[in-house]
This record gives structure tokens, C-alpha cells and sequence, in this order.
């Protein structure tokens, strides 16, 4: 809703366009700061893929000072595993090394894994703990070394049953 | 006028006048009110340090004992005032110093606090006792150090998340070596290591000592050590939680922490592990407040921590908690007056979320008293914020965080407003909100029409128009502070309720529209407000019409300020001068 002349205010002059002074054709200039205008492209028309900044480019947002955000500088990943009922996000920055993590693993979704072998893998126990990496890989856990592994990690997923059996056998 | 009352019988009965608004009141019904009531006023609170001359403060307030200041703006904290904008301390301690030396307490927030002023504070003050800075930034340890040696009378030192230049631990050692009167030492966000020696031989000697938050860098196999020499603590702010620690380690520290008989408030806890939350058993069913926000466990142990805790009044947790968790609170614990759930900043594009809308529901059946919320979550409902509204009318702040920008109600695809519409509605006595996701105008006019004790409200993505701004402004009746990012308005509504303006504390619009032109005519308009325009390009060298990067506009009886930086321009009252940048230190 707009108003024609408020106050002998003539809206024209004030009226606001994002564009270049001097322009008559409103460029939809996009600040970094200001995701409005591509968010309502993306309501109006679903099929054009119009990219937004993503969140973690809007400054300031979500509004968590940024004391807490440094202080929480921390690398969560998600845990899945094959057949839980939940998710579960651990930070890798609290275990030093693979049979930390891997005992947490085992005591959070209380199953046992097999004895890891850089050759064959995780032997017997049908469970295969794997994680993608930040280049979207899917790899084992324990085939690079701990600082790698922690650094790229992205998230994690226990393999059980029929799956692990069949990548179990291909590796 | 009132001269049946002597001078001294008004002076009695308005030294049982506490609230500063009621003293405000009192000062507003006539001049021998105002005198009696300027001559005995002790806490002078100012919630804008520009909003008023320090001097003039000083010598309004004769028998002043306790300062407490604002300085920036509240989205400050979230990164959106550019570094040097203002907020300085020093121009206030300079002031009081000269015509006020037997200030006892100084609180400051969000300012810029220099070694200088705390220098400054330790020589000047000579039964200082208080200094709390929150979220203050721009002194370092030494300044510090300053306040701990000179300052005898020293009770109370807290350094709330600022930013600190951290040289060393060396300050802890410049406390009198002679017994201390510390009750409260809050020292939480420095990084570098005190010496445990020194630590302990402070702790040993300051026998009143009733609050005590550890930084990190404090270890967990020295908590034990410190505890026996602070027993009496009612709060606790641990250090790190999470090195490893043998068994009658572990069995000494279990003994300790269960010593703590007084203890109410416990924080800290980073990076707490799962198997030392047995530890924590003890001081659980005494406590009442509680901040997990720092403590990266996970459901199940939040759970085996929160049912026992069935005293909590105040719990800030990460959304690891996860619904599952917060049912367990609304369960357990039924005193909780407050929470807080922050985001563990994992990853904002999930499809798996197992902290929802439903988590704020229970707690909001279960918990009968809780009155304020901040909760961040990744979408929302209106049918959960219409439920929340039902259970809980009696909420004063609330403050929903829909993390994903625009979100619409996910069941249904409608805007929220018809969900914060219940909430201030129901929720009469809301001093404070904070809305998010999507929202159109409609929600906005709801808020006009029913938030009439709101004093407080944050608007970040929403509405359509000038029109949500203007309900907001014609409506909420107690409106004192307005901050809005990234909304698709700005001068019709803004000039429209231009008066509004002055009966508020302040109002700060980033990345909206607002035009250099409509600044010009509303600082013309009003005499008494600053109306500072912060944007990296002059304004002067663009079309009135073109936006404006930000605006803070607040009321003050102080004129333009003197400091700002060249990226702040104060528009002047005379529109051909335009903006004025008067920049003296």
C-alpha cells in the first residue's frame, strides 16, 4: 500500500529504488547484507534457481554475539547411523584419535565394531563406520590419518546390515 | 507545589523510593520534588550515553554512589556497528571523577573502555567496589591489574564477554596481599592462564567471597584445589570440563564440588565430557541457574543432568538438548523462570532436525512460571506459537529466532503472524520480543493493536511496507527501543511518527529504506534527536532519495555528539548544513 502525497510530501522524489542514482530502470542490486529481494523471487517463481546468499554469509545473522560464536568454534558433525531413530551431532575436536572416537561411537549407538585394519577394513562385526568428506566423498573412517580425517570430516554414518556387508566385501 | 512537606520529611520518604523510573516520576511533579529527589538519588542509571552530557549528570546527582551506562547499540553484538562508532567511557569516568569521588559502582555495557579509564577509576574512586563491564571491549589486562591493586575496597570485578587484550595472567597477582573483600571476581572471557598459586592464595584470603567464574584455560585437575578454598561460593563458573583425570582425581573434585553447600549457579563447563556429569550430582538439586551453553554434551546426558535438577529457575543450553531434552525439563523442572537454547551452529541446511517447535511447546506446558524465552530454531509453526501463547500468558520476554530467513509456518506455508499474534495477545505483560520467519504487515498491526507494555521489540526480514512500521509506532503505546535489519520500509512511516521518536530510548534500522532525504527532514522536524546516519559512502555525495546503509536515531538533550567517526554523520538541524561531523576527542 502506498500513499500518494503524505504531508505535501511528493513520494516520487523520495521514492526509493535499489539502482544507480540517475537510472531509470531499477537494477536489483543485491548487498550482502539484504537477502529480501531473492528470497521473494524464490516465492514467486519456483523453478528458477536464483542463489541467495547463503546463512553464513548474512552478517550477523543468525543473531548469536559473536563472543558465543568464537567460543563455539566448534566442529560438529552428525552422526547418523543405519536403523536409529535419531541423529546425533558429536564435535570431533574432543577426541584425539580414532579408538576415542570410535568408542564413543559404539558406547552412543551401543553396538561394537570390528577391529580396524588398514588392508581389510573393519572385520566382522557388520558395521562400517563411514564419513563424508568435504569434497562430498564418501570415505572409511580410519583409511586417513586423524588430523586429516578431523579437519575434512564433514559428517558421519555407521553402516549396518546388508550395506556394509556389500561395501565391506568391495573394499 | 508542595511546602506543607519539610525538606527532610520528603528526602525520608523518597529514600524508600527504589525504581528509577518511579524517582523519574517523582521528579516530573514539581521543583521542590525534583530537588529533594535529584539530592537523594544513589543509582543513576543512563541507558544511552549520548543521550545526556556527563556533567550534567554529575551535577544533577550529588549523592550518586552507582553509575550504570549503555553504550551501542544492541546490534552491535551481532556485528552490524562497524568497529569505532562510538560509545567511549572515558568522557563519564573523566566527569566523575572530578565531581563525584565517592562513586562506589560502575557498570558499564556495550562501551569502549580504555586502560586509561580504568586507570583512572583505581587513582580516582577511593572506596570503589563495583566494576561490572558487559560486552565492553578496548582495555587489557593491565588495566585491570590497576583495579585489582588499587582498589582496596574492591567487592565486586566481572568482565562479561568482552573483548579484552589479554597480556598474561600476571593481574590475579596484583590483589593486596593482605585479606581482600572480594564477593564477586568474574574473569570468563580472558584466554591466557593465571598462575594456580596465585589463584589460590586469593581465593585463600578473600573469606567473602560468594561468586567466582573461572576462565578456560583454568583446567579441571585444579578445580579441586580451588573449591576447598572457596566452599562458601554460590556461584561457580567452572573452567574447561573435559581433561582427563584419575580416578581419586575424580573422587577428590566429586568430594569438593559436593562440599559446595551453598551453591546455586553453576556455568563455565566447556567442552564438558559425558563421563564427568556424575560429578556434577551433587550441587544439582540445590541449583537454580544452570548455563550448559558452553557444554558440548549431547540429549542423553543433558537429561541424566536436568531431571535432577528440580530447583532450576534459569537454564541456557545448546539445542543439543533436542525436544526430547526439553521434555525432561518441563518434567523436572517446574521452578524454570527462564531459557535459553542457542544453536550449536551446526549446519543451518539440515533436513534432520531434532530440535523443533515441539521442544518450546513442552517446556511452555510444563514449566508454569516461565516468563522468558530465547529460543533459536530452524522453522516454526502457528499452530505451536498459538499453543505456547495459551499455556504461558503470563511471558515477558520472548524471543524466537526462526534461524532460516522468510520461513514460513512449514505445515502450512502462511505467514507467522497469526502465531505472533497470540502471543501478544495472550502474553499482556511482554516487556520484550524478538520476531522472526516470515511475517507480513498483519502481524505487525496485531502487535500494534495488543502489545501495549512492550518496550522492546527486534524485527529482522519482515513485512511488506511502510505500513509495519507505521502500526509499530502508532501502537506500542510503551515502545523505548525499536531495532530493525533488513525490512522493506522506511521514510513515509518514519516521518509520519516522527514524535513517537521522542518518547523512545532509540530506534536503529540497517539495510532498509530509509533515504538521506527522509533523515534530513526528520533531524529538521525534531530537535531532539540524533539522527546518525552510518554508511561507508558520504552521504552528500548521493541523491537524497538514495538509501541509507543505517540509521540510529535516539533521543537527547546533548545535541550532536562530539566523537563520532568518519563514517557516522549527525544530520543537523538546519537542512542546508546538511550533516554536521564535528569530530573532537
Amino acid at each position: 500500500m502506498a500513499y500518494e502525497k503524505v504531508n505535501e510530501l511528493n513520494l516520487k522524489d523520495t521514492e526509493l529504488r535499489l539502482g544507480l542514482p540517475g537510472t531509470e530502470q531499477a537494477k536489483e542490486e543485491q548487498e550482502v547484507s539484504c537477502v529480501r529481494s531473492s528470497k521473494r523471487q524464490l516465492q514467486s517463481d519456483n523453478e528458477e534457481e536464483s542463489t541467495p546468499p547463503t546463512k553464513s554469509q548474512i552478517v550477523g545473522w543468525p543473531p548469536v554475539r559473536s563472543y558465543r560464536k568464537n567460543n563455539n568454534s566448534v566442529s560438529y558433525v552428525k552422526v547418523s547411523m543405519d536403523g536409529a531413530p535419531y541423529l546425533r551431532k558429536i564435535d570431533l575436536k574432543t577426541y584425539k584419535n580414532y579408538p576415542e572416537l570410535l568408542k564413543a561411537l559404539e558406547n552412543m549407538f551401543k553396538f561394537t565394531i570390528g577391529e580396524y585394519s588398514e588392508r581389510e577394513g573393519y572385520k566382522g562385526s557388520g558395521v562400517l563406520p563411514t564419513y563424508e568428506d568435504k569434497d562430498g566423498d564418501w570415505m572409511l573412517v580410519g583409511d586417513v590419518p586423524w588430523d586429516m580425517f578431523s579437519s575434512s570430516c564433514k559428517r558421519l554414518r555407521i553402516m549396518k546390515g546388508s550395506d556394509a556387508l556389500v561395501l565391506d566385501s568391495a573394499l | 507545589m508542595d511546602r506543607r512537606f519539610p525538606f527532610k520529611v520528603l528526602e525520608h520518604i523518597f529514600s524508600f523510593v527504589d525504581s528509577n523510573e518511579d524517582r523519574n516520576s517523582v521528579s516530573l511533579v514539581c521543583k521542590s520534588w525534583f530537588e529533594t529527589e535529584r539530592r537523594t538519588r544513589k543509582r543513576v542509571f543512563v541507558g544511552n550515553c549520548y543521550a545526556v552530557s556527563p556533567l550534567k549528570v554529575a551535577r544533577r546527582f550529588p549523592k550518586m554512589r552507582s553509575l550504570t551506562l549503555k553504550g551501542k547499540p544492541h546490534f552491535a553484538d551481532y556485528n552490524l556497528v562497524p568497529d569505532g562508532w562510538g560509545g567511549y567511557a572515558w568522557p563519564w569516568i573523566e566527569a566523575m571523577a572530578a565531581r563525584r569521588p565517592l562513586l562506589e559502582e560502575i557498570r558499564l555495557k556495550r562501551m569502549v573502555v580504555t586502560d586509561e579509564c580504568l586507570e583512572k577509576i583505581a587513582a580516582s574512586f577511593r572506596d570503589f567496589k563495583t566494576l561490572v563491564l558487559t560486552s565492553c571491549e578496548g582495555f587489557s589486562t593491565d588495566g585491570i591489574a590497576a583495579i585489582a591493586s588499587t582498589c582496596r575496597k574492591l567487592r565486586d570485578l566481572e568482565l562479561r564477554e568482552c573483548i579484552v587484550d589479554d597480556l598474561g595472567g600476571d593481574w590475579l597477582s596484583y590483589f593486596p596481599e593482605t585479606s581482600t573483600s572480594l564477593v564477586s571476581l568474574d574473569f570468563s572471557c580472558l584466554d591466557s592462564e593465571v598462575k594456580l598459586s596465585d589463584l589460590e592464595r586469593l581465593l585463600s584470603r578473600s573469606p567473602n567471597l560468594k561468586s567466582l567464574k573461572l576462565n578456560r584455560s583454568v583446567t579441571l585437575d585444579v578445580l579441586e584445589s580451588l573449591l576447598r578454598r572457596a566452599p562458601q561460593l554460590v556461584e561457580l563458573g567452572t573452567g574447561s570440563f573435559s581433561d582427563e583425570l584419575d580416578p581419586e582425581e575424580i573422587a577428590k573434585l566429586t568430594k569438593a564440588l559436593s562440599e559446595l553447600k551453598q551453591l546455586k549457579s553453576l556455568s563455565g563447563l566447556w567442552d564438558l565430557l559425558p563421563e564427568y556429569i556424575p560429578l556434577l550430582y551433587s550441587v544439582c538439586p540445590r541449583l537454580t541457574s544452570l548455563n550448559l551453553s558452553y557444554a558440548t554434551v549431547q540429549m542423553p546426558d543433558l537429561i541424566d543432568l536436568l531431571s535432577r535438577c528440580s530447583k532450576l529457575q534459569k537454564l541456557w543450553v545448546m539445542d543439543l538438548i533436542e525436544d526430547k531434552g526439553l521434555k525432561t525439563v518441563a518434567l523436572c523442572c517446574k521452578e524454570l523462570r527462564e531459557l535459553r537454547v542457542f544453536p550449536s551452529g551446526a549446519d543451518l541446511d539440515e533436513t534432520d532436525v531434532t530440535l523443533t517447535e515441539q521442544g518450546l511447546v513442552s517446556v511452555s506446558e510444563g514449566c508454569k512460571k516461565l516468563e522468558s524465552v530465547l529460543y533459536f530454531c530452524v522453522q516454526f509453526t502457528n499452530a505451536a506459537l498459538v499453543s505456547i501463547a495459551k499455556n504461558r500468558p503470563n511471558f515477558r520476554c520472548f524471543r524466537l529466532c526462526v534461524m532460516e530467513p522468510f520461513a514460513p509456518d512449514y505445515r502450512t506455508q502462511q505467514p507467522l503472524d497469526e502465531g505472533f499474534k497470540a502471543i501478544v495477545e495472550k502474553c499482556k505483560d511482554l516487556r520484550r520480543l524478538s520476531v522472526s520467519g516470515l511475517l507480513t504487515d498483519k502481524a505487525f498491526e496485531y502487535i500494534g493493536v495488543h502489545a501495549k507494555k512492550l518496550r522492546m521489540l527486534s524485527i529482522a526480514f519482515a513485512g511488506d511496507s511502510d505500513l509495519m512500521l507505521h502500526h509499530l509506532l502508532s501502537g506500542c503505546q510503551s515502545l523505548k527501543k525499536l531495532e530493525i535489519r533488513d525490512c522493506p520500509f522506511g521514510d513515509t512511516a518514519l516521518l509520519e511518527n516522527a514524535a513517537k521518536l521522542e518518547t523512545m530510548r532509540s530506534l536503529w534500522m540497517s539495510s532498509c529504506f530509509v533515504s538521506f532525504g527522509a533523515c534530513k527532514q526528520l533531524s529538521q522536524k525534531m530537535p531532539r534527536l540524533n539522527v546518525e546516519v552510518i554508511d561507508e559512502h558520504p552521504p552528500k555525495t548521493r541523491p537524497d532519495s538514495s538509501p541509507v546503509e543505517r540509521i540510529y536515531i535516539y533521543r537527547t538533550v546533548a545535541g550532536p555528539r562530539l566523537d563520532t567517526p568518519e563514517f557516522v554523520w549527525t544530520i543537523h538541524k538546519s537542512p542546508e548544513v546538511g550533516v554536521s561531523r564535528l569530530s573532537i576527542r
